[in-house]
């Protein structure tokens, strides 16, 4: 770039700075009073319900796999129906390398879970991420059937469709045990890595960085135009969004203390993706409220009767699409305004 | 004679048989406000397609400040001072004015691949965003999502996104395009208050537009150059006034 | 090399199978290329057709053409009115709300199928003259598959005419090549996509009656097989008939072959190839460019 006659130079004082849109801009990665509300619930299951520990490790493990996803489809607007194989492909790392006797410390397996899925989302991205549309979101899937079929038919070491059951993880920090019964200590890591995965991703949605991704999901064509190396980016969001899922799938794997081929179905990718899309993507909290919502009604539901939690889950997606297509969120932010917003103007 | 910004040598392209340009030897002056004219289909698009590398050549060259830049990518020629706008509004239209400007400010100074500070925090980019959308009367729609604006205002928002990249050759597609004559005023004061330094190459229907803009004319026809002029000269020439003239006239 | 059982019939098995694909997936080749919806509920309207002609043999014991008819028909029925009430209003919309809409379709045909009907798979009794084996001078072989194989000729052929000689295919080709032109030519852009829709999503109804021989009929079906009518359509080439029944009969006979040979894990190479192929033509076989 040129460095002659800058053609609008700054001025001095920074009036700019000073209007609402500029403030807006500089305040929102400011956290919120409410943004620590998940955070305290969390804090709060543990003391209350003791008892539903298991199943809100569960909760908790499917908020960081559908965070992954928002980075990838909420951000970037790369459309996959294939993000399960970066959560299979952590199970796997964590569960063959406990299985077979070869690494069993929780957080060092996690950052190999995270790494395998890392190499796997940089690889097929750099081939996949050309397309677009239905040619993306297949491709996607086939990566993903891909791998489901490599891991049934490496059935020596993966256990095929069996999968691999009670594997051995070791203690956390050499001293909290991984117990089946009690899930306190699984509850308990799996919120702190949720954390820690959080503010990573909230950093990163926050960055210009982040600001380029939702360029590229609202325009790719513009998003060329200023010069910005589209496809390399969507590459870099990839990858970290595989190395999340693949965490996911990691803690999956050590918390439950078992790895099959359900970590890489297409019934497990459409499930994060509807989960996503439920609590709204493209804006963080959607993935708490939708995994949540999601699992707290199959848990009640399906047990009693599957058929009928099929058939309103069924109703559910075909009334979000049509009339709330930012999500629960989405909704609750509309409402928000219209009851809370309008009256205090007046 | 002032300084030669883009040139392009014999550049061609064409879409198997079909030659969409052919063998076109152009010059574009620092400073210059040039105006491409011609009917439809002539090929002015695809010119723009070529010179700002959103197509590849065929053949031929394109030179930026006599540098050859025919195989460099959109993104690098943007970075060496090319920068272009849509005939057909390209906005991030879920984001405030604000935004747009900030993205492609971001990407100009180097901000963009930074991954672990807040946007708030480049208050250098935000301030600079604010000062353009102030230049091009923008300033009140700042906070306003693109979707919501009236479709004179998005195409001032597509300026402000060229603009930001600080380019010294700006090609500009039809910007009043689709805008009612009763705001493309608007749109026209914006592009003369440009600074003057940057080399404007503007595609335009419009003939008044073209007359009070442009101090150069270039006329195109079938993928060819046709003839090239002040406007008065292109005005007067028989010729282009029986290709092109007459038949805007009649349209 | 093939031990035991001959090339021919092996051929013959593959194409049988791979014309039910072909008969399922063309109406979903032909309006995504039109409208570039992402519909994959059309599996379910299979399933949907598929129950109907079934139900209507084994339970009201109409015959088999009359019940083939009658799946037709209720399918395209049933899906003109979801078009009209539920499609419609995501055209414009992006992908994701499409995908959501018609994965919310998905589990709701499901669960209809499994409270109304059970969660059992229906068995298609096949008639008589149709059960048997045929003579074909170089080979025996079962009359059901090559009556599949000729019927699946027929309706290529029938689409294909269609297609190039009346009015309304040539709006067809018009509309899939370039929206905005047939829509500024004056080609009621919206009514074609509804008559396709009702005609492809009969075609699916018929496809699942014909093909529950052999791919089962239970209420997992629009899930289970969806990968593949999708591969069938993406490799095919949106909105081509032609290219949609070579990808179909190349997937049939592929998949035919590999659970013969390669009973465990053979489908990796399906999903290998279609890669490698939608890789070098993102755009399918007979696919026209994205513009």
């Amino acid at each position: 770039m040129s460095t002659e006659a800058v053609p609008l130079p700054p001025v001095a004082a920074t009036p700019g700075l000073d209007q609402p849109a500029a403030r807006v801009l500089m305040w929102r990665h400011h956290l919120r009073w409410w943004e620590a509300l998940p955070w305290l619930a969390a804090v709060a299951f543990y003391f209350i319900f003791p008892d539903y520990l298991g199943f809100a490790t569960a909760l908790l493990v499917t908020i960081l796999f559908a965070l992954s996803l928002d980075l990838a489809l909420g951000y970037a607007g790369i459309i996959t129906l294939g993000h399960a194989a970066f959560f299979g492909a952590g199970a796997y790392t964590v569960g063959l390398l406990a299985f077979h006797g070869i690494w069993t410390e929780p957080i060092t397996s996690l950052a190999l879970a995270a790494l395998a899925a890392a190499v796997i989302g940089f690889a097929s991205g750099v081939v996949l991420l050309r397309t677009q549309g239905l040619t993306l979101l297949m491709l996607t899937l086939c990566t993903m059937a891909l791998l489901q079929e490599a891991a049934n038919m490496a059935h020596d070491y993966t256990g095929g469709f069996d999968g691999l059951p009670s594997l051995d993880i070791a203690p956390l920090f050499g001293f909290f045990e991984f117990n089946p019964l009690y899930a306190d200590t699984q509850y308990l890591y799996t919120l702190a890595i949720l954390l820690v995965c959080f503010i990573f991703i909230r950093t990163l949605v926050y960055s210009p960085f982040g600001q380029s991704l939702t360029g590229i999901r609202e325009n790719p064509l513009r998003m060329h135009a200023v010069g910005a190396p589209v496809r390399r980016r969507l590459i870099i969001c990839y990858t970290i969004s595989g190395a999340i899922a693949g965490v996911a799938g990691g803690l999956w794997a050590q918390t439950n203390a078992y790895v099959n081929l359900s970590a890489l179905d297409l019934d497990r990718a459409a499930t994060v993706l509807i989960i996503l899309i439920l609590g709204g993507y493209g804006r963080l909290y959607g993935a708490f409220v939708g995994a949540a919502a999601y699992l707290a009604l199959e848990h009640f539901l399906a047990r009693i009767y599957p058929t009928a939690w099929q058939l309103g889950l069924g109703l559910l997606l075909v009334i979000v699409a049509l009339y709330a297509r930012n999500g629960l969120l989405g909704l609750g932010e509309v409402l928000w305004q219209r009851y809370f917003v309008r009256r205090a103007a007046t | 004679m002032t300084e030669i910004r883009l040139e392009t040598r014999a550049l061609r392209r064409h879409f198997g048989a079909l030659v969409a340009v052919q063998e076109i030897d152009f010059k574009l002056a620092a400073g210059a406000r040039h105006a491409l004219i011609g009917p439809n289909g002539a090929g002015k698009t695809t010119f723009i397609n070529l010179l700002s590398g959103a197509l590849p050549a065929s053949r031929g060259r394109v030179l930026l400040k006599g540098n050859d830049v025919t195989d460099k990518t959109q993104a690098e020629r943007v970075k060496l001072g090319i920068a272009r706008t849509f005939q057909i509004n390209r906005l991030f239209r879920g984001l405030s004015v604000l935004e747009n400007v900030c993205i492609s400010i971001a990407e100009r100074v180097g901000a963009a691949p930074s991954m672990f500070y807040p946007v708030g925090r480049r208050t250098d980019v935000i301030d600079e965003a604010m000062h353009l959308l102030d230049v091009l009367k923008l300033a009140s729609n700042a906070a306003h999502r693109v979707s919501e604006l009236p479709y004179g205002r998005q195409r001032l928002v597509e300026i402000a996104i060229a603009i930001g990249l600080k380019p010294e050759v700006l090609l500009l597609d039809e910007p009043a395009a689709g805008v009612p004559s009763t705001e493309s005023h608007i749109i026209l004061d914006a592009i003369e208050r440009l600074p003057e330094h940057i080399a404007i190459l503007i595609i335009e229907h419009d003939m008044d537009v073209v007359f009070r803009f442009a101090k150069r004319v270039t006329v195109m026809v079938g993928g060819a150059l046709f003839a090239e002029g002040t406007p008065r000269e292109i005005e007067a020439n028989p010729q282009v006034r029986a290709v092109y003239l007459g038949q805007a006239s009649r349209g | 090399m093939i031990a035991g059982i001959d090339v021919a019939s092996i051929l013959l098995g593959g194409i049988a199978a791979g014309t039910v694909l072909f008969i399922v997936s063309v109406g979903l080749s032909v309006t995504m290329g039109l409208m570039g919806f992402i519909n994959l509920a059309h599996g379910a309207f299979a399933m949907f057709g598929g129950y109907i002609i079934v139900l209507a043999m084994n339970r009201a014991h109409f015959g088999f053409t009359v019940a083939l008819a009658l799946g037709f028909a209720a399918t395209a029925a049933l899906s003109v009115v979801l078009e009209q009430f539920l499609y419609r209003r995501l055209y414009r919309a992006g992908e994701l709300d499409q995908v959501l809409l018609t994965i919310g379709l998905i589990f709701i045909f499901m669960a209809a199928l499994t409270i109304v009907v059970g969660p059992q798979s229906q068995p298609l009794q096949l008639p008589p003259e149709l059960g048997g084996q045929i003579n074909l001078g170089f080979t025996q072989y079962r009359t059901y598959s090559v009556f599949l194989i000729v019927v699946g000729f027929f309706v290529v052929a029938g689409i294909w005419l269609a297609f190039e000689r009346t009015r309304i295919g040539a709006q067809i080709r018009a509309t899939v090549d370039n929206r905005r032109m047939a829509e500024s030519l004056g080609i009621n852009v919206d009514r074609l996509f509804t008559i396709t829709f009702a005609f492809g999503s009969g075609m699916a109804g018929l496809g699942g009656g014909l093909g529950a021989e052999f791919l089962g009929l239970d209420p997992q079906y629009a899930l289970k097989y969806l990968v593949y009518f999708l591969i069938a359509v993406s490799v095919g080439g949106l909105g081509s008939v032609v290219g949609v029944y070579y990808a179909s009969l190349l997937l049939g006979a592929l998949d035919f072959v590999l659970k013969l040979y390669l009973p465990k894990g053979g489908t990796i190479f399906i999903y290998v190839l279609t890669i490698l192929l939608l890789l070098w033509r993102p755009q399918g076989l007979f696919g026209r460019k994205a513009t």
